[in-house]
């Protein structure tokens, strides 16, 4: 029972891991922004995860007593998912900026032009 | 199900179908928050992450390609020795934190309790991560404003400026 307590953290490491992967592992610089994007949502379920009661509902007040789940990581994270769409909003702008100057999104042959430039 | 999309997204090629499994994992993951009874959290993260996030990640599919090239990634060991490490030193880590619903965790001590009980009489709206987010912590949804602000100039500036180079070097005679 104690370990399986454990479990939302793991499932958090997981796609946490995932994300990661995908953003040291790919090349692609679409492909890397949606990496982080998984990183990024990983880390809104280890918040959301953290402020629940079992048991509890949703920190809405009632008139009949009730429990009610942590609101604070909920505020956090809700200012989290506007800031983290607004740095992707900048990235994806990024990336069609490099495509216009390079031709291309992936991240090894916009190195292979830089490296030809500087010959 | 979550892993299972995640994973899906990361070992296709067709950027379309990776974006589109994207927006669905986002769903998915919006539904989960409401299991977890962040309601609000949830409402955002379906209209933002699943909605907004993916009809911009497929504007820029359609200004530059959808296809990932290289079908073989190079080298894929060493990230995943990496990823994996990591994993294992964050599963580690785990053993030492309180577990998953117990009221009686830390989290739960501090702070939540006045807000509970106070904020309805304070502010009057039954919702208290409203009440917390517009009025206790209003300076900071103010910062957030400024960095979405800041984040939409600097996308005009990129993409627009790309627009207005293109047109004057279309206007030069060749």
């Amino acid at each position: 029972m104690a370990i399986l307590g454990l479990y939302n953290y793991w499932i958090f490491i997981v796609l946490m891991m995932c994300g990661f992967y995908v953003v040291i592992s790919s090349g692609n610089l679409v492909k890397k922004l949606v990496g982080l994007n998984i990183f990024q949502t990983s880390v809104f379920i280890l918040y959301i995860s953290m402020g629940k009661i079992i048991g509890g509902t949703a920190p809405i007040i009632m008139d009949k007593a009730a429990v009610y789940s942590n609101p604070l990581p909920h505020v956090l994270i809700l200012t989290a998912i506007v800031v983290g769409i607004a740095t992707t909003s900048l990235g994806l702008a990024l990336v069609v900026r490099i495509n216009e100057a390079y031709g291309t999104i992936e991240e090894d042959e916009i190195h292979a032009q830089d490296r030809e430039e500087a010959l | 199900m979550l892993v299972v999309t995640a994973v899906a997204a990361i070992r296709l090629r067709d950027l379309f179908a990776v974006v589109m499994l994207f927006g669905i994992y986002s769903l998915v993951s919006a539904s989960l928050f409401v299991i977890l009874d962040a309601v609000d959290v949830a409402f955002t993260e379906a209209s933002v992450g699943a909605g907004v996030a993916t009809v911009f990640m497929l504007s820029t599919l359609a200004l530059t390609t959808s296809r990932e090239k290289r079908p073989v990634p190079h080298k894929p060991l060493l990230p995943l020795l990496v990823v994996t490490i990591t994993g294992l030193a964050l599963v580690y880590g785990t053993w030492d934190i309180p577990r998953y619903g117990d009221p009686a965790n830390p989290v739960h001590h501090h702070l939540v309790q006045r807000f509970i009980e106070d904020s309805p009489k304070e502010i009057s709206i039954p919702n208290v991560v409203t009440s917390v987010l517009a009025s206790y912590r209003g300076y900071d949804t103010l910062g957030e404003t400024t960095v979405v602000f800041t984040a939409a100039i600097g996308v005009l500036v990129l993409v627009g400026g790309a627009r207005r180079r293109r047109r004057s070097r279309k206007d030069e005679p060749e």
